[in-house]
Order: C-alpha cells, then sequence, then structure tokens
C-alpha cells in the first residue's frame, strides 16, 4: 500500500476537477459531500498507508514511489515521486482527518453562499496541494505542493471579494508569503549546485559532508521560507488579516494545516539542521520563542473573536519553531498534531458563535453563550483547556515536552516560553468569559441558536481528538514515548538528547500547572467577577500588535511606494518602451516585406531564385577552388 | 546484343522493412478499385478504411521498432532503404498524422458534398512517398519519394473545384514545385559529379576516405540541394508558396501538408545533411544557420500582420520550420532529436488547430478570417476552448506540448554554441505569441467587435461540428497537454531515433 501513497492526493485532486468542471446547477447540491467523500477517501488512503508502514520493521519504513520522471534536464534529473515515511504520513493522516472535518462543517457553514461549489472546488485543491507538499519525496515538488496551498490560501481569504478588505487582505497574505516563496527558492538552487539534487534521501546523504557554510545557508533560507508560510516574525503579519476568509479556511488552512508546513519543512530537513552552524538552531529557537511571546501578547487586547485566535496560533507557531530549533522535533510534530486538533476545533467553535450571532464577531456584543449553545461551548471549553495548558488536556503534554527541551538548552528560552503560556491561559479563558459566561450584551434583535448538526459533530470528534491525543508521546516512560518511536527512521538520530532527570520535569510540570491557573485565575477576576479593570491589560500597544503592522504599512507606503514606483516607470518608458517599439517595428516591417507577396508565380520564383544564388555563393566561398 | 548485357542482380528485399510503404501504398490501391468496383459502398467506409491503413503502417513502424532495438539498423532493399529508428519515427508520426486527418476530411467532405475515395487515396500515396524520404539511403529514391509525396499534394491542394483560389493554389504549387524539384535534381547531379555515386552510404564513405581538392562542383551540389529541400520545408526565402497555397487549399489538407509533407521534408534534410554530409558540416551549417534566422524572423513578423488566420498559420508554419531548421543546424544528436520531438509535437497541434478551422470554415471553405471566428467562444465554447489550448501551445506556452519542444531546440543550439540564434527563435516565438493571442481574443469576442458576450448569444447562428472533427481536436488537445506535462515519453523515443546509414552488407 505505501507504494500506492499517490492515491492520497489524488483522491482531493479528482474532488476538484469534479468540482470545477461540472458547473451543472444540480451538481450545486450534492458539491459539498463530494468534496467531503474525497476527503474521506485521502483519509482512508493515509490510513492505509499508516498500517503499511506501521507492519515494516522500522527501518523500512522510507518508501520512496517515483510516478514519473518530471524535470529531466541536464544533471537536473527531478522525479514527481512521493515519499512515505512516518514523518509525512503522520502529517496526511491528521491533514486528511482534520481536513475532512472540515469538509463536513462547511457543509452547514456556507449553506446558501453562491459559490458554494467553488468554494470546495478551492477546499479540495487546497487539500491536494498539501498533501503534495508533505509526501513529495524532493525540494521540488513540495515547493509546488507549497505555491498551490499559498494560491488556494489566496483565493480563500478572499473568497469574498465583494468586500474590498477581503480582497487585499488575500493580496497581502500572498505578496508576504512570495518573501518566504523566494527563500526556498534560492535554497532549492544553493542545495542544488552543492549536491546534485533536489531529492531528500540524497540531500540527508551528502548533508554530513557539505560545508558548514553552505548547511547553514541552506538551513536559513528554508528558514525564511518557513517563516514566511508559518507566520514568524518578521513576516507573521499576513495572518491576522487572513481571517478574512470564511472561519472554515481560517480552522483548516490558517490554523490546522497550511501554516503548519513551515514547521514541517524544518522537521523534514532536520540532518541539514544539524549539519548547520551552531547558531542557526539558535537562531530559529530565538526567532520562535519571540514570536510566541509578542503574539500571545497581542492576542490579549484583540476584540475580534477571530483576531485573538489567529494571534494565538502564530504565538503557538512560534512555539513549533522553538522546538524545531532546539533538535526536539518529535515535540515540534507533537505540538503540531495536538495544536491540529485544539485549534480547529477552537475556530469552527468560533464559527458556531458568528454563525449564531449572524455575522457579529466583536465578542463585546456576545456573552452568556454558554446556555443557548450547549455543544458549541462544551466543546470549545475543552479546546480552551487543552491549549490553556491544563492537564489532561492534550495541549498541555505536548508544550510541556517543548518547555522541557527549551529550559535543557538555554533556561532564558523556558521562561520565554513559560511567560507566552500564562498569557495564552489568560487570553483564552478571556475569550471564553466574554463570550459563553456573564450577561449577554447583544441586542434583542438576534436570536442566538445552536448550530445544525453537520456542524456540531465536527466540533465533537475534534473536541474528542483533543482530549485524548495527549496520549501520542507521554513523557513518564521511554515506552510511552509512541510519536517518538514512530518518527524515529525520518530524523535520522538529529532528535536532541533531553539532559533533564524526571525530578526535573516534574518540577517544570508543575510550574507550568500554576502559571496556567494563574492565567485563568487572572481572566477571572478581569472578565467574570469584575474585580479588576480590562483597560489595565488591554493596552492600545497591544492592540496594535506594537505597531509592527502599521509601520510596514507605512514604509511600503511611504518611501516604499516612491521607490516601486520609481521602478514602475522605468519599466514603462524602458521595459514596456521598448517591446511597444519592437511590437511598432515588427508592424511596419511587416507590411513592408508583405509587398514581396504579390500574388505572381513568377516573382515567387525570382525570390526562390535569388535564394538559391545567395546560397550558391556562400557554398563557392567555401570551395578550396 | 543480348549478350552484351549482364543479368541484373535483383536487390535482396527485406519485405517486413517496406512493410510501412507498403500498407500505405496497397491501402490506397486497394481503396481505389473497390470504390470502383462496388459504388454503392457509404462514404463512411473512406475514412475508415484511410484510417485504418494508417494504423496498419503506424502499427509496421512500432514493430519494427522493436526490431531495430534488438538487431540494429538494417537496409531493406540493397543499399537504397534504409530502416532506423529515425525513420520509424517519422513514419510513425506521418502516419498518425494521415489517421487524424482522415476523419476531419470526412466531416469537411460531407459538407462541401464531396464524395469518392480519390482525396483519401491521394493522401495515403502522398504519405507512402513521405515514408519513402524518410529512409532513403540514396538521392535519387529520395528523390523518387519526394515526387510521390509532392504530386499527390499538389493536387490535394487544387481539390475543391468550386474555389478559384484552391485551383490557383494547386497550380502555384506545382509550378514552384516544379521548378525546385529541378534545383534538387541538378543538386542530385553535381554531386554525382564529385563523388560518384548518389548513394548515401557512399557518399559519406567517399567523403571519409579523400580530401576532395576541387570541391567547387561538390558545395555547389550541395547549395541547390538545400534550395530543393528548403522548398519542401518551406525555409525562407523559399516559402512564398506557403501563405497562398495554405490560404486557397481545403483546410484539411492544409493539416496534412502542415504535419506530414513538413515532417517528410525534414527528414530529408536531416537524412541528407546530417548524417550523408556530416563531415561537410562546416560548410552547411552557416547556410542552415542564415536560413533558420531569416526564416524565423520573416514567419513571424509576416505572422502579425496577417488578417486571414489561414495565412495567419501559414507563416507561423514557416516560423515553426525556423525552429526545426534551428535544431538541423545544430548537426548533432541533440539537435535531431530535439527537431524530431518538434515535428512530432507541431504534427499534432497543427493538425487540431486547422481542424478547427476546417469546422468553423463554413459550407465553401472561405470563412476564415479572423472576423469569422468572432463569438466562436459564445457558439461552441468548448471548441474554443480546445482552440486556446492548442494556440497557447503554439506559442510555447507551459504545460504544453509546445513549450517542451521549444526547450528542446533552443537547449540544443546552446549545447551547439549557437547562442545567438537561440536568442533569434526566443525573439520570434515571442514575436509569433503576440498573433495566437490574436487570434484567440477574436475568439472570446463577440461577433460585433465588442467583448460583452452577453448580446451573443441571441445572433450567433449555431455552429454544426460534425463528432469526428471534435475528436480529433480533442484528441490533439489530450496529446498536447499530455506531452507538457509528461513529456519524457516522447522525449525518450526522440532520443532513440537516431538516423543511420547502414552499408549494404
Amino acid at each position: 500500500m505505501a507504494d500506492s501513497v499517490w492515491l492520497i492526493p489524488a483522491f482531493p485532486l479528482a474532488g476538484f476537477a469534479v468540482l470545477i468542471i461540472d458547473r451543472r446547477r444540480r451538481a450545486r447540491r450534492w458539491s459539498g459531500w463530494l468534496a467531503s467523500g474525497a476527503m474521506a477517501g485521502a483519509f482512508a488512503a493515509s490510513v492505509a498507508v499508516f498500517a503499511d508502514l506501521l507492519g515494516r520493521p522500522a527501518e523500512d519504513r522510507r518508501v520512496t514511489t517515483s510516478l514519473f520522471e518530471w524535470v529531466p534536464v541536464g544533471d537536473l534529473q527531478v522525479d514527481a515521486g512521493f515519499l512515505a515515511d512516518p514523518l509525512s504520513v503522520t502529517m496526511a493522516l491528521f491533514v486528511t482527518g482534520v481536513g475532512l472535518l472540515i469538509h463536513l462543517y462547511s457543509i452547514g457553514y456556507m449553506a446558501g453562499d453562491e459559490r458554494f461549489q467553488t468554494y470546495f472546488a478551492y477546499l479540495n485543491l487546497f487539500a491536494f496541494s498539501m498533501l503534495v507538499l508533505v509526501l513529495g519525496d524532493n525540494l521540488l515538488v513540495t515547493f509546488a505542493g507549497w505555491e498551490g496551498v499559498g494560491a488556494c490560501s489566496y483565493l480563500l481569504i478572499s473568497f469574498w471579494f465583494g468586500d474590498e478588505a477581503n480582497a487585499v487582505a488575500g493580496k497581502k497574505a500572498f505578496v508576504t508569503n512570495r518573501v518566504g516563496d523566494w527563500g526556498f527558492m534560492v535554497a532549492i538552487f544553493v542545495a542544488f549546485a552543492a549536491t546534485g539534487s533536489v531529492a531528500y534521501l540524497d540531500l540527508f546523504e551528502a548533508a554530513g559532508d557539505l560545508p558548514a557554510v553552505t548547511a547553514t545557508a541552506v538551513a536559513l533560507l528554508l528558514f525564511v521560507a518557513a517563516a514566511g508560510k508559518s507566520a514568524q516574525f518578521p513576516l507573521q503579519l499576513w495572518l491576522p488579516d487572513a481571517m478574512a476568509g470564511p472561519t472554515p479556511v481560517s480552522a483548516l488552512i490558517h490554523a490546522a494545516t497550511m501554516v503548519t508546513a513551515g514547521v514541517y519543512l524544518l522537521v523534514r530537513v532536520n540532518p541539514v539542521l544539524d549539519a548547520a552552524a551552531d547558531w542557526a538552531p539558535g537562531l530559529i529557537a530565538w526567532v520562535g520563542a519571540a514570536t510566541a511571546l509578542l503574539a500571545a501578547l497581542a492576542a490579549v487586547a484583540q476584540n475580534d473573536i477571530k483576531k485573538v485566535l489567529a494571534y494565538s496560533t502564530i504565538s503557538q507557531l512560534g512555539y513549533m519553531v522553538l522546538a524545531a530549533g532546539t533538535g526536539a522535533y518529535v515535540a515540534a510534530v507533537f505540538h503540531m498534531v495536538t495544536h491540529a486538533f485544539f485549534k480547529a476545533l477552537l475556530f469552527l467553535g468560533a464559527g458556531s458563535v458568528i454563525h449564531a450571532m449572524g455575522g457579529d464577531q466583536d465578542m463585546r456584543g456576545y456573552g452568556g453563550l454558554a446556555k443557548l449553545m450547549p455543544v458549541t461551548a462544551s466543546t470549545f471549553a475543552v479546546g480552551w483547556l487543552a491549549i490553556a495548558g491544563v492537564p489532561p488536556f492534550s495541549g498541555f503534554w505536548s508544550k510541556d515536552e517543548i518547555l522541557a527541551y527549551a529550559f535543557d538548552r538555554h533556561p532564558a528560552l523556558w521562561a520565554v516560553g513559560f511567560a507566552t503560556a500564562v498569557i495564552t491561559a489568560f487570553y483564552m479563558s478571556r475569550l471564553v468569559f466574554m463570550t459563553f459566561f456573564g450577561s449577554s450584551r447583544w441586542g434583542s434583535d438576534r436570536h442566538p441558536h445552536e448550530s445544525p448538526p453537520v456542524m456540531t459533530a465536527p466540533l465533537v470528534v475534534l473536541a474528542g481528538a483533543a482530549l485524548v491525543s495527549g496520549g501520542l508521546n507521554l513523557p513518564f516512560a521511554g515506552s510511552l514515548h509512541f510519536l517518538g518511536h514512530w518518527l524515529e527512521p525520518s530524523l535520522f538520530g538529529h532528535e536532541a538528547h533531553l539532559g533533564l532527570g524526571a525530578g526535573a520535569q516534574w518540577l517544570l510540570g508543575l510550574i507550568a500547572v500554576a502559571g496556567a491557573v494563574a492565567g485563568i485565575g487572572a481572566a477571572s477576576a478581569f472578565y467574570r467577577n469584575g474585580r479588576a479593570d480590562p483597560a489595565l491589560v488591554e493596552r492600545p500597544v497591544l492592540a496594535r500588535a506594537f505597531g509592527y503592522d502599521s509601520a510596514v504599512a507605512r514604509f511600503a507606503g511611504g518611501p516604499g511606494r516612491r521607490g516601486f514606483e520609481g521602478v514602475a516607470a522605468f519599466d514603462s518608458a524602458v521595459v514596456d518602451g521598448a517591446v511597444d517599439g519592437a511590437g511598432r517595428l515588427v508592424q511596419a516591417g511587416g507590411e513592408r516585406l508583405r509587398r514581396f507577396q504579390s500574388g505572381f508565380v513568377r516573382s515567387y520564383a525570382a525570390i526562390v531564385g535569388v535564394g538559391a544564388v545567395a546560397l550558391l555563393f556562400w557554398f563557392l566561398t567555401r570551395s578550396s577552388l | 546484343m543480348m549478350a552484351q548485357i549482364g543479368p541484373v542482380a535483383a536487390p535482396a528485399v527485406d519485405w517486413a522493412g517496406l512493410g510501412p510503404v507498403l500498407a500505405l501504398a496497397l491501402g490506397a490501391v486497394v481503396a481505389i478499385m473497390v470504390r470502383t468496383l462496388a459504388r454503392r459502398l457509404p462514404d463512411w467506409v473512406d475514412w475508415a478504411w484511410t484510417a485504418l491503413v494508417a494504423a496498419a503502417a503506424a502499427g509496421a513502424a512500432v514493430s519494427l521498432w522493436g526490431r531495430v532495438g534488438a538487431e540494429g539498423p538494417f537496409n531493406a532493399v540493397g543499399d537504397q532503404f534504409g530502416v532506423d529508428r529515425f525513420s520509424l519515427l517519422v513514419t510513425a508520426v506521418i502516419a498518425v498524422s494521415v489517421m487524424l486527418v482522415a476523419p476531419v476530411l470526412h466531416g469537411f467532405c460531407q459538407r462541401e458534398g464531396w464524395s469518392g475515395p480519390e482525396i483519401y487515396v491521394l493522401m495515403l500515396l502522398s504519405a507512402a512517398g513521405g515514408v519513402v524520404m524518410a529512409g532513403a539511403n540514396d538521392l535519387v529514391v529520395l528523390f523518387l519519394g519526394l515526387e510521390i509525396l509532392s504530386i499527390p499534394a499538389y493536387v490535394l491542394a487544387a481539390r475543391n473545384l468550386a474555389r478559384i483560389q484552391s485551383l490557383e493554389a494547386g497550380l502555384k504549387y506545382f509550378v514552384l514545385g516544379a521548378f525546385s524539384s529541378a534545383f534538387l535534381l541538378y543538386g542530385i547531379a553535381l554531386v554525382y559529379g564529385s563523388t560518384g555515386t548518389t548513394n548515401l552510404v557512399g557518399i559519406r564513405d567517399y567523403l571519409s576516405r579523400w580530401v576532395v581538392l576541387s570541391d567547387a562542383m561538390l558545395l555547389a551540389g550541395l547549395a541547390l540541394l538545400l534550395v530543393g529541400l528548403g522548398f519542401k520545408v518551406a525555409a525562407v526565402p523559399f516559402h512564398a508558396w506557403v501563405p497562398d497555397v495554405y490560404q486557397g487549399a481545403p483546410t484539411p489538407v492544409v493539416a496534412f501538408m502542415a504535419s506530414a509533407v513538413k515532417t517528410a521534408g525534414f527528414a530529408a534534410v536531416i537524412r541528407v545533411f546530417v548524417v550523408a554530409f556530416d563531415l561537410r558540416s562546416g560548410d552547411w551549417q552557416p547556410a542552415v544557420y542564415a536560413l533558420a534566422v531569416v526564416t524565423l524572423l520573416t514567419g513571424a513578423v509576416l505572422a502579425v500582420v496577417q488578417r486571414d488566420v489561414k495565412r495567419m498559420l501559414a507563416y507561423s508554419s514557416i516560423a515553426h520550420a525556423g525552429f526545426v531548421l534551428v535544431g538541423v543546424q545544430a548537426a548533432s544528436g541533440r539537435g535531431t532529436a530535439a527537431a524530431v520531438f518538434y515535428l512530432a509535437a507541431y504534427s499534432v497541434l497543427v493538425i487540431g488547430s486547422f481542424s478547427v478551422l476546417a469546422a468553423v470554415s463554413g459550407p465553401g471553405d472561405s470563412r476564415t478570417g479572423l472576423d469569422d471566428l468572432r463569438g466562436l467562444n459564445s457558439r461552441r465554447p468548448a471548441l474554443a476552448l480546445g482552440f486556446t489550448v492548442l494556440l497557447l501551445a503554439q506559442a510555447g506556452v507551459p504545460l504544453t506540448s509546445g513549450f517542451v519542444a521549444k526547450f528542446e531546440i533552443i537547449a540544443a543550439a546552446v549545447d551547439a554554441r549557437s547562442f545567438w540564434l537561440a536568442v533569434v527563435a526566443m525573439v520570434s516565438a515571442v514575436v509569433a505569441a503576440f498573433l495566437y493571442l490574436r487570434i484567440m481574443v477574436a475568439v472570446y469576442s463577440s461577433p460585433d467587435g465588442g467583448d460583452g458576450a452577453g448580446d451573443a448569444e441571441e445572433s450567433a447562428e449555431p455552429l454544426a461540428v460534425p463528432v469526428l472533427t471534435g475528436l480529433v481536436v480533442a484528441a490533439t488537445v489530450a496529446v498536447t497537454v499530455g506531452v507538457g506535462v509528461l513529456p519524457s515519453v516522447l522525449h525518450d523515443l526522440a532520443r532513440d531515433a537516431i538516423p543511420a546509414l547502414v552499408a549494404a552488407g
């Protein structure tokens, strides 16, 4: 079955093809179910591949299948090939699994939308691209998927392009991601120049012998790519705006799957990171930690429920990047999986609330919804406790593992991570209290109601997963490191070794729990009991996310714009001028040449004769006579 | 007296090696005899038989491909007709072209009210001549093949008796064809005069053993050979017949000429110049270089200023011929492979494009102006989409066979260090792209010249597209995109299509 790994992306591709081609009116009704069916097929195929790999001895869990020669150009031989190994299959499993749930949820959420079918076509296309990204056996195939998810992200953020703000948000995401894509492309060039191959397995084999400078360059360029996709500083500014898309899109693309592609890439190329100079992974870890902290602070002061979750996503991605930078690859993947569950759950729950509130996203107009929306509220609570780091919910285990490795690397990294955890507990509790508890703050014209079963069923499933997925990798005994053992063949022994003793780990865990409780308690004081004024923490500077976005916008709108306009002027005057001039030249030359085409056989024969004489003349000049 | 004439040694004939030629020629003879005796047969028998015969020829080529792989190239008739993978791939391209054109011709004949098998028979015979050219190991055999190819083509061009332009096309093609054949024949004579043989194996052998001290005669012969063959492949300045003939001739016939006839002509050019005269490549390369430059530029530039789509595609076919010349000029295995790849890809493309025009040209085959294409999208959206793909492929847009073909040619030119020629080829492709865009804009605009498609639907009259023509267009589009996405299959075939000259053994 591992040889048939191509089946996994084939399902959503087929779904996309059918949905985009069959535009008949009756196709609309079943389009959501068709797209979900394609995802179910992909999920089943992923499970089959997973089962196959599980049945093999650990050293055989790496299956490369080549569909066809894709780019046979000189020394550059690239196959369209897939690599099924524990890492890629883990990704495929949660991408298809969470994807399936979000597809189902969308059937309810998007009901009645004019472009219902187009929406599902895009979702399927996204799933296809994402699966190509994670399953590709070389950098170029991954890059193709990388660009594909970027394009789908753009299409879905600006799905409701009738509102200009949505279209602008889509553009912003796309343009910001281009910076990261640049890093990816140059990384491919450098890797190919240095090793003569872009296939992962060749690259990993050669990584040990690479000069440290080259390995460092590749690692950092790939980190630029990862920073773009995974919204890390300084490229994080597109993600909050990306919330302009439909909420299920935010859950699927901008929380659970696409934004983790950067982290996936870093974990995938772990031999390159290992071969790089020591400061490079350190830089990655610090960027991740800083992003986690700053984004968490910004989340505290947001009033738009989706903006809170967006900053929270950036912050959690920061954790994963921190883990990848400290060599805790298993922890990074672990947190990626648990985060996919609980963050998708939170987004879908938020979508359910927004749905109930008639599209209003401002939490100041919420309150007391727990009574009216019992399923949404209870499942949301599971997600909340998971992200806040309360045991035994999944987020506690994965976050705790990351913090342990961070402490092992440098206590300061741990301190930043811990502070982030406390703030996370605080802002998520704030969100929950403002939305579900207290008295209602909405007008009498609103009639919130629980969402239909097609939307709540995915919430229940995700809540279950968010509750128990911590069991994937429990810290208590080596035999409970299921994920760690499973991922071993993909990590080539580059996983960092945790030097902490059991006692220290217990202590760190207890401190983390205390922090989570403190964060929740503080939020309760501010937003539940009214014992403290929220204005104390909701600082304007936090609401503006430290003004980074507007500073970039000011630069781009001021000096940046003048620079671009200069380039544009050069382009229109010199480049276009040359092109237009060439066009006019062609026209004029064509008209002139046309006169020779008189229609008379004799003049045609004369042209042939002239040509013959010219050729004779040339050949005879070559003659030795 | 009789005693003085010795016994004529019958050459050893390998009949299997002649399979494709025999299939085409015998198929043509059977068709005309059966149809003369049994007049009541329905019309569809003609195209079906033609396609079947062509498929048999292609099948024979495929089986020979395997044999050549196992045993190496061999001669089929004495040392006159060779069978190698190059000639076999060219044979297959010609046969497939016939298979694709025959169904389109059927729909066309029905619309025009033509009956009778002649047009199919002529096409089969012409294709047989092309196959002979592809395998010719002797200049005389090559000339024979060329005439067998050309004479039916003259008649085909003039087949539309109701249209004066068609008659004019046939006559022009014939007169100029005869003119250029004279050059070719004179060239053969001069080569014979200086080397003592017309056999390509012998010529190469001679040139490799002897240094020709006074080689004026040989070089003049080469020049005249290049004129004669340059006419067939429509290299500038021997191209002047192309626009008039393409515009006048029945549209499916043009599809045949632009694919099979052109491919056969290039097969001959490669056989003679790249293979037989490879030792004199220093002499002919610069000449072909110059021809390629003027062909690329003239074709692209003149295509842009036309108003008739058939004429546009005629000039664009000249530009395409320029591309193939770039591959020939490289005078290398890679260049030959690129040229064969280009010819195979382009044959499919151009048949698809002219099939669309054959459907659009309306009764009388005269509505081929740019304005006649306006509103095609609202009349037949699927046809418009297929046409768009084919035009994009002609322009060389990635993910189509046209891109890969152009890429291979330019890579071969760079490989041969002909950098400026590669630049000229790219410039030509850019200029020609404007032309294809112009056609596409017409296809997607409304008949009254605006770009609104709303009111076009009322005025648009339904366009009857024969099912078979539609299927051919769909097939060519599928191949075009298929080769564009998965070039490696055709790439490997072209790489293995190595021409060979085998001495009689």
